[in-house]
């Protein structure tokens, strides 16, 4: 462009930065890209929902045209569990099991960064399919096939062109991260504890934490295997879902499922563990029951692997295979409702203090309790013949994905801002940020269950007037008003806090475990010398050397 | 917290205050759909007790255990577990599942291994990409998009199997008053039964995206009583009457491409990809239910079926204004 000699002038420091970043291995850092990744797509996956609330506000709109909605809908479905909730709970995960179980860092550093560097591209390469254009691949931009991509939409026949190939490739991509940084949690938390760390006296984050990798190394894996079989229905002229040469479309969904389902758990029991640390710490109390919520993980990590096919309750599944699955999602409930009797028990009796961070983990308590209770519903078979597919379902998941999982990631935010870069966030902005997403998030999600009852099935971009849809509908749509500017908020704290929030010292919340024992930020190497524990709390212990607790456990 | 409260109250009020809506679940009007029923309602009675125990214990905790205002900064006693607290909420959450999953596997049991009696309706549902085909093979008769049958007596039921197949992606036949949905998946033959217990027409629609018409590929089932049934089976089964009057359009339907996908018993148009016309004026709507069929509507969804359902897979045909009019007259005299 220019044809005259402009002079360069390099200046070292920008440049230095970001090659520091880009070719980190350090898990703090690694962790913060994580972060950041997923609240950029955090900010797309919530612009792709407002679109679609807007269309649906009312009954017969034009706003979007349906083919659009559809892309919408599968790009929302796709970066919301993929490229938001995933990393930024791996995020999360990376930053602080180290530092929790008194490590320098993660077992394999290059392995993380290389998994993070993946789950990147995988996201950059779902969006990519945005500038593929209709005229490059015939069959217009973005994939429209549903973030489940049920065969055989799937096949050439019913998706031409590349959309397809792109969600197939980008999860792909994504998957093989997923699968190095369950790697990594599992190796870490297993080899790398500081000297007295038992199994028994890891901080509950770091036992619910290797579960999670558990579930990632089994889950993830069945995705990736249907994926490339999908990849050869498609072009090397396999048949394993292409039903017209006597392929099965239920397989895929078994497939998709056994992925599916545990996944849901892959994302909550790093949320049980935000919920873990913050509420013993807001209420003055060790957690009660350590050993019972150490066995309900455990057992919740083992019984999610066996009810992937209540998704399918409407497939046609015999009657007994039917009952074996309502049985097991069932049994899920059980240590579930331990571990919310637990947090409730260590509340109890407590001094709670309510800032910003037990006020989301109390929302999630609350939330959680009705997802979990609706999920119920919905593991009744003959129920879910009803509400399968309906509005109901998607308020339940979004009960729990945003109820639960997004409330206590925006708890981990308030908790941990201050270690990650020495400042406290601001605690008005963040009661505004909670009471003003509170109120959006039930005026949507409450909401959404009352069409769904009332027969409105999911993915449609419009209705017929009459159905007693429309006022929830509009309602829903309000409520996501509220929620985005609750969100921008909350944008504004972290940046305004991150550049000139109050200095928040070692140990802001008084708090007992090994990361609050090092400086805000940490040093790369973590700590100084390598901490020695000998109970659950190491820091309790310091803080009261008269009454530690390696006298209780 | 009272929003909780409030929104909890709120969602049952709302489902059951509306019984005009078409498509309630809570209100059924056949067996399976009133089996499901009564269930749901014990479920959400012991649901809703475990709600209101669990929330007023957190919202009790929440308010009671608050950090008083002069505080001496002291901490409250640790207490570290109890097991036989942890044995007591294991225990009572274990016998409450063994009660609802009982429950549950009887009604499994009732809906889907029901036997199937002398003198049901048999109808083989397929679904395509965005419209449903009705096949009675006992009467040897097609139909399309709207499914009659006859209204079953409780005293002596008349039930419908559905025999549900599909011909391309994955589908679910959903009308909320009358079953449970059920999916329609290629490959693999699915079946339901309804015996609707009031005459009236049923609505519901397609509950497994299908595609970019997902959301108009609608149901509609009408049930009549059995004289008025057997009318309609027995006017479905004739052949379309050549209707001089129409001739121009019967001829330029087998010379232009409809008749390469559409069926017209009677004539040389016996295209199996798109709904059967030969009783088309016999219904009420269009476009699987997308629009009533009127003249106008008729001319609009033929010149372009993209006005009521971008992205339907009949093409625009190529024809002149004459042509489209000639077209639609005779497709007015296929009652």
């Amino acid at each position: 462009m220019a044809s005259e000699a402009v002079p360069l002038t390099i200046r070292q420091n920008p440049l230095a930065v970001v090659y520091e970043w880009l070719g980190t291995c350090d898990h703090k850092k690694i962790g913060l890209m994580y972060i950041v990744y997923a609240l950029l797509f955090f900010v797309v996956t919530g612009w792709e929902a407002v679109l679609m609330r807007i269309q649906l506000a009312h009954a017969n709109s034009t706003f979007l045209s349906p083919q659009l909605f559809d892309r919408l809908f599968t790009l929302h479905g796709t970066t919301g569990v993929f490229f938001v909730a995933m990393p930024i709970l791996f995020g999360f995960g990376n930053y602080l099991v180290p530092l929790m179980i008194g490590a320098r860092d993660m077992a394999y550093p290059r392995l993380n960064a290389f998994g993070f560097w993946m789950t990147a591209f995988g996201g950059l390469f779902l969006y990519a399919s945005l500038f593929a254009g209709d005229s490059v691949a015939k069959a217009g931009i973005a994939p429209d096939v549903g973030w489940f991509a049920y065969a055989p939409l799937t096949a050439v026949a019913f998706s031409p062109g590349h959309s397809t190939d792109y969600w197939n490739l980008s999860l792909l991509l994504a998957g093989v991260g997923s699968i190095a940084g369950g790697v990594n949690f599992v190796a870490t938390i297993l080899s790398m504890r500081c000297p007295g760390m038992t199994l028994g006296r890891m901080p509950l984050l770091a036992w619910m934490n290797l579960v999670m990798g558990g579930l990632v190394l089994v889950t993830i894996s069945p995705l990736t295997a249907a994926q490339l079989m999908l990849m050869a229905d498609r072009y090397l002229g396999a048949h394993f879902f292409d039903t017209q040469a006597g392929g099965s479309a239920v397989l895929w969904m078994h497939f998709f499922w056994i992925f599916g389902h545990p996944e849901v758990y892959v994302l909550i029991i790093p949320c049980f563990a935000f919920i873990s640390e913050i509420i013993p710490v807001f209420s003055r109390k060790a957690i009660f029951g350590y050993p019972a919520m150490v066995a309900a993980t455990t057992s919740i990590g083992f019984v999610s692997l066996g009810v992937w096919a209540h998704h399918m309750f409407t497939v046609g599944m015999p009657s007994y295979g039917n009952a074996f699955f309502v049985l097991t999602t069932m049994v899920v409930a059980v240590p579930t409702g331990i571990k919310i009797f637990n947090w409730l028990a260590t509340m109890w009796g407590g001094k709670i203090r309510f800032a910003t961070p037990m006020l989301f983990a109390v929302g999630f308590l609350f939330q959680f309790l009705i997802g979990g209770l609706t999920g119920i519903m919905l593991a009744t078979a003959p129920f879910d013949w009803q509400l399968g597919n309906s509005y109901f379902v998607v308020a339940h998941f979004h009960y729990v994905i945003v109820g639960g999982i997004l409330f206590s990631i925006f708890a981990a935010f308030y908790y941990w801002f201050p270690k990650m870069t020495g400042r406290m966030m601001d605690e008005t902005l963040g009661q505004w940020h909670f009471w003003m997403f509170l109120i959006g998030f039930h005026l949507t999600f409450d909401s959404l269950h009352i069409p769904g009852l009332l027969g409105m099935p999911r993915r449609v971009y419009t209705y017929e007037a009459g159905r007693g849809w429309e006022s929830w509908n509009m309602i829903a749509s309000v409520g996501v008003i509220l929620q985005g500017a609750a969100v921008l908020v909350f944008v504004y704290n972290l940046i305004r806090s991150g550049v000139r929030g109050r200095p928040a010292g070692n140990d802001p919340w008084d708090a007992w475990t090994l990361e609050w024992a090092t400086t805000s930020p940490p040093p790369e190497y973590n700590f100084a010398a390598v901490p020695v524990v000998e109970s659950r709390r190491p820091l309790w212990d310091v803080k009261h050397p008269d009454d530690p607790d390696s006298k209780y456990e | 917290m009272l929003i909780f409260v409030v929104s909890m109250a709120e969602s049952g009020l709302g489902a059951a205050g509306n019984p005009a809506s078409p498509t309630n679940i809570f209100a059924p009007k056949s067996t399976p759909a009133h089996s499901i029923y009564q269930l749901s309602i014990f479920e959400l009675e012991v649901l809703g007790t475990i709600f209101v125990v669990v929330f007023s214990l957190l919202a009790y905790a929440v308010i009671r255990f608050r950090e008083q205002k002069h505080e001496d900064g002291s901490e409250p006693p640790q207490i570290y577990g109890s097991n036989q607290m942890e044995l007591a909420w294991t225990v009572l959450p274990v016998l409450i599942v063994v009660v609802l999953f009982l429950s549950t596997a009887q009604v499994i049991h009732r809906v889907q291994d029901a036997r199937e009696p002398q003198g049901t309706i048999e109808v083989t549902a397929v679904a395509h990409q965005f419209w449903w085909e009705y096949r009675y093979p006992q009467f040897g008769l097609v139909a399309a998009n709207e499914l009659h049958v006859p209204v079953s007596d409780p005293a002596h039921p008349t039930p419908t199997y559905i025999h549900l197949l599909s011909a391309d992606v994955d589908h679910s036949f959903w009308v909320p008053q009358l079953a449970g949905k059920t999916d329609l998946i290629p490959n693999h033959p699915n079946n339901m039964w309804i015996d609707p217990h009031e005459t009236g027409l049923f609505v519901g629609q397609c509950a497994q995206y299908c595609g970019t018409q997902h959301a108009k590929m609608l149901l509609r089932v009408y049930v009549e009583n059995r004289e008025d049934f057997d009318r309609w089976v027995h006017a479905q089964q004739q052949q379309a009457a050549a209707n001089p009057s129409a001739a121009a359009g019967a001829a330029l339907f087998v010379s232009k491409a409809c008749f390469a996908c559409h069926t017209i018993r009677g004539t040389m148009a016996a295209g199996p990809a798109g709904p059967d016309l030969t009783h088309l004026m016999s219904r009420e709507t269009i476009a699987s239910g997308a629009v009533p069929i009127t003249r106008e509507n008729l001319l609009k969804w033929v010149r372009n079926p993209d006005t009521f359902k971008p992205g339907s897979l009949m093409p625009a045909p190529d024809l002149t204004p004459q042509e489209l009019g000639q077209i639609v007259d005779y497709l007015m005299t296929l009652d």
